[in-house]
């Protein structure tokens, strides 16, 4: 065998063990997506609890904070918050199954299933973690606590597809630990967090796995 | 000439060494899934799976899902560490061409 020969021999090898344990379907288009969808509800809702106009964050959010959570507005707010939750989940699957469709890839495999269950146990640990904030009333922490949650949890299921995505894990858990020092600013860092670096990470991801 | 120069010779079959790449990043894999990734038939798959346990560089285990019966593969220490001296015996390889 020359050297060329061993050189592909070699990348086939890595290739193997990538395919074999990574779910490398996640497409970046879900990224921008899944961001564009968190900026458009995010933005509406701050428009909402600002009556119409966007009104200073720490007004905004000291307005936010005084609301009973069986209050019309608050109940308001929680349904954007599930149907965003949603709606960047159903667009991020579009966009995976059609990369999965085009690259000739299984969609449902053991790593997509060890990458779900690696990414759903921090997630839905966080989802909690808020929903016992909203009863004890301390909501303060909402935007730092699911920035870092999330961020723990793409940081743990980055062993199960492209590696890059732990860089937008840390990012997201650095961004809630600075977020949590700015109370008052909470949706500009959610805004930041979900929105921006989602679409940052997904053109990234799209230009250097996809693009033709 | 040790025991480890047999065994690259082992990893010699394209298959072979497909087989202990995936085991290599997998904790249990079954043999459906191994047929899929390495596209090969099952006859063939099978006698390189023998030849590899032979060597106690994988393990077999069998067992039962519902009344199905399932076996899964998985790297021995030796076969991880033999693996791993067999790529790194082809890294040099090139380095030493270049």
């Amino acid at each position: 065998m020359d050297t060329k020969e061993q050189l592909n021999h070699l990348s086939e090898i890595r290739s193997l063990m990538e395919r074999s344990s990574r779910c490398l379907s996640l497409s970046g288009l879900s990224g921008i997506s899944a961001g564009i969808i968190a900026i458009i509800c995010g933005l509406y809702t701050w428009w909402y609890l600002g009556d119409g106009s966007f009104a200073h964050t720490v007004g905004v959010t000291e307005y936010f904070l005084s609301l009973n959570i069986f209050s019309e507005k608050f109940i308001t707010v929680a349904i954007i918050a599930l149907v965003t939750l949603v709606l960047a989940i159903v667009s991020a699957f579009i966009f995976t199954y059609k990369n999965s469709q085009k690259k000739g890839l299984k969609i449902w495999d053991t790593s997509t299933k060890y990458f779900l269950i690696n990414l759903f146990i921090p997630l839905t640990t966080g989802g909690f973690f808020c929903l016992i904030l909203a009863y004890y009333g301390e909501l303060y922490l909402l935007a730092s606590s699911t920035l870092i949650f999330y961020g723990l949890a793409l940081l743990n299921a980055s062993r199960y597809t492209h590696r890059e995505i732990r860089y937008l894990g840390v990012s997201e858990i650095f961004l809630g630990l600075i977020s949590s020092l700015f109370i008052g600013y909470g949706i500009i860092f959610w805004l930041f967090g979900f929105g921006v670096l989602h679409i940052i990470y997904g053109a990234v991801m799209y230009l250097k796995y996809e693009r033709e | 000439m040790g025991i480890i120069d047999n065994i690259s010779k082992l990893f010699e079959s394209r298959l072979r060494l497909g087989i202990m790449a995936i085991l290599m990043v997998n904790d249990r894999v079954d043999f459906n899934t191994l047929k899929e990734h390495l596209e090969a038939s099952d006859g063939n798959l099978a006698s390189h799976i023998k030849a590899l346990e032979k060597n106690e560089l994988i393990e077999v285990h069998k067992q039962f899902v519902g009344r199905k019966p399932q076996t899964t593969y998985t790297a021995t220490e030796l076969g991880r560490l033999s693996f791993q001296k067999h790529i790194d015996g082809l890294n040099n390889l090139i380095k030493g061409m270049k």
